[in-house]
């Protein structure tokens, strides 16, 4: 079974998912503390229809040009729900809602049209629904890594400027902060950070891996630095383990393990985290009831004296 | 004559539909503690988001000291309302504090043990020493207050701006705030608060502002928060000052 781990494209392939899974821990709790969790998965369902129209346009498959074509059409669908949001009376989660579903059905068209066509079959865009890791080559491997490399730089350089731009925006901007240049940087890095993942995780599920590790990280912690390591480990664990277990089968897809690994890990921390976590929550319960009858039997005893 | 730290002129703005402020003229003097006083929806918090070019105005120009905003920013500090923020943030309250810091660390820059050594003294003055290291969601709305407080005060601003610090806050730390704001004033520094208790006003602010949707009233505390200016600004809601003004004044000293 450990024989896999023995091949060096595996080796590249796992390598590449965990600094993957990392840079999505890492961006996962920017969203988090954006309360833009749901957008993330509108932003990776918008990216569909841009990964098949590129490789229309190009007649091959190249990640470097997919990955463009899925953030332009991840930025148009991010305009989209801004636009609606602003100018009609239909709210966010609707707008969301709405450009998620269109997007993909748009790709899921062009999608068909693409498979109909001669050689469309064996182009293996399939894989972006549910992810592939297997079925990417060295220089994919390249791309993903130094563009996720880039967005974990980006929080971690900037770190105090995120801080105070998702605690409290409108002070940072009277600090001289500019929030259209935050705005415009977080954007980037979360469309960034979906698109090299698509091919590994999968347009579907690809949220699931900016949600769950940052979600489980806030069980452990009560500071923000922590929080977004203890979310880039078990995004870094949810990504290597995920792609390991898929590439035992022959042609498992690789993102639907990632996120059944990222879920264990978050029920772990639901049950054992050690902010408000459920059994540390239930014992601090208990004790604090016991503490309760002990003074109250001692108020009654030293009344029975009286 | 003192000088003019803040000078506004024929500022308007509105949210969609609605005309929140218009014609708003007034000229503030270096010194000065001014109550921003008015109704529910006279538009006080947009007043001060609108000086402050956190929402934007439909016409008219704000100087500070002369110069407009983007020049100045170093010398003006906000406390915003204690809801605009999540308590729930992971952190603490000198890491809130220190925030205050960020524009004189300079950015990309973490602060060094000066900082937190600077924010802990703001924290000490606000009578919240014991509650540096305590987690913000765990700290009363007095305490979260007097930590926005303390932020605003580690920025050395001259010019500050506070939306309702005294807003559902107990009584030690009403009096925490005001003798800070008291403080401010005697360095010379100028302090301009959104305030709703009328009964304390007299007691609190040397200039009041009356606002609803437009300047009623500006000046001299002592000459303008008279019965009859106060209830040209709240319209004709008179049977219920009287009934307020038969109330014992008793603010906090």
């Amino acid at each position: 079974m450990f024989t896999i781990l023995l091949n060096s494209n595996t080796q590249w392939v796992l390598f590449s998912t965990m600094i993957f899974g990392i840079a999505a821990g890492t961006m996962g709790c920017l969203a988090y503390w954006k309360r833009q969790s749901l957008m993330s998965d509108a932003l990776a369902h918008a990216a569909l229809p841009g990964v098949v129209i590129a490789f229309l346009l190009l007649g091959e498959k190249n990640l470097f040009v997919m990955i463009i074509g899925a953030s332009i059409s991840a930025l148009i669908g991010a305009s989209f729900i801004q636009w609606i949001r602003s100018s009609t009376r239909i709210s966010a989660d609707t707008a969301m809602g709405m450009v998620l579903s269109i997007f993909f059905g748009l790709g899921i068209m062009l999608l068909t049209v693409v498979n109909r066509t001669s050689g469309g079959n064996q182009s293996g865009l399939d894989s972006f629904i549910f992810g592939q890791a297997a079925s990417m080559v060295r220089s994919d491997v390249t791309t993903m890594l130094i563009l996720a490399l880039a967005v974990i730089l980006i929080v971690f350089v900037a770190f105090k400027e995120w801080k105070i731009y998702l605690f409290d925006p409108e002070f940072a901007k009277g600090l001289g902060l500019s929030l259209k240049w935050m705005n415009g940087l977080y954007t980037t890095i979360l469309v960034t950070t979906i698109v090299i993942g698509i091919q590994a995780v999968g347009v579907i599920l690809i949220a699931a891996l900016l949600i769950i590790p940052s979600v489980s990280a806030r069980y452990w912690t009560q500071s923000f630095q922590r929080m977004i390591i203890i979310s880039a480990l078990f995004g870094g664990a949810a990504g290597a383990l995920g792609t390991f277990i898929s590439a035992l089968g022959r042609g498992w897809p690789t993102g639907p393990f990632i996120v059944i690994v990222a879920s264990a890990l978050f029920f772990l921390s639901l049950f054992f985290g050690k902010e408000k976590g459920i059994l540390v929550k239930y014992l601090q319960l208990k004790m604090q009831k016991r503490l309760v009858n002990i003074h109250t039997s001692k108020a009654l005893r030293t009344k029975g004296v009286e | 004559m003192a000088e003019a730290v803040l000078q506004v002129e024929n500022l308007s703005a509105s949210y969609r539909k609605n005309t929140v402020l218009f014609d708003v003229n007034f000229v503030v003097q270096a010194g000065s503690l001014v109550g921003i006083v008015g109704p529910n929806g006279a538009g006080k918090s947009t007043l001060l988001k609108t000086i402050l070019n956190l929402h934007p105005s439909l016409t008219g120009s704000v100087k500070f000291f002369g110069l407009p905003f983007n020049k100045v920013q170093k010398r003006i500090g906000y406390v915003p309302q204690r809801g605009s923020v999540d308590w729930d943030f992971p952190t603490n309250a000198l890491d809130v504090v220190t925030m205050g810091l960020y524009g004189q660390i300079g950015w990309l820059k973490r602060p060094s043990r000066l900082h937190k050594q600077k924010a802990f003294e703001a924290l000490e003055k606000l009578g919240m020493a014991d509650y540096a290291d305590r987690q913000i969601s765990q700290l009363s709305g007095g305490q979260q207050q007097r930590v926005f407080l303390a932020r605003a005060l580690v920025q050395n601003a001259d010019l500050y701006f506070m939306d309702e610090p005294l807003a559902g806050v107990d009584a030690a730390t009403e009096r925490a705030i005001m003798t800070l704001l008291k403080e401010l004033k005697a360095l010379g520094k100028t302090v301009m608060v959104v305030h709703h208790d009328l009964q304390t006003v007299e007691d609190y602010f040397d200039h009041v502002l009356l606002l609803n949707r437009t300047v009623i009233q500006y000046g001299k505390t002592k000459q303008i928060f008279t019965r009859e200016n106060i209830s040209r600004t709240y319209g004709g809601d008179l049977r219920w000052l009287r009934e307020e003004s038969l109330h014992v004044h008793n603010p906090i000293k």
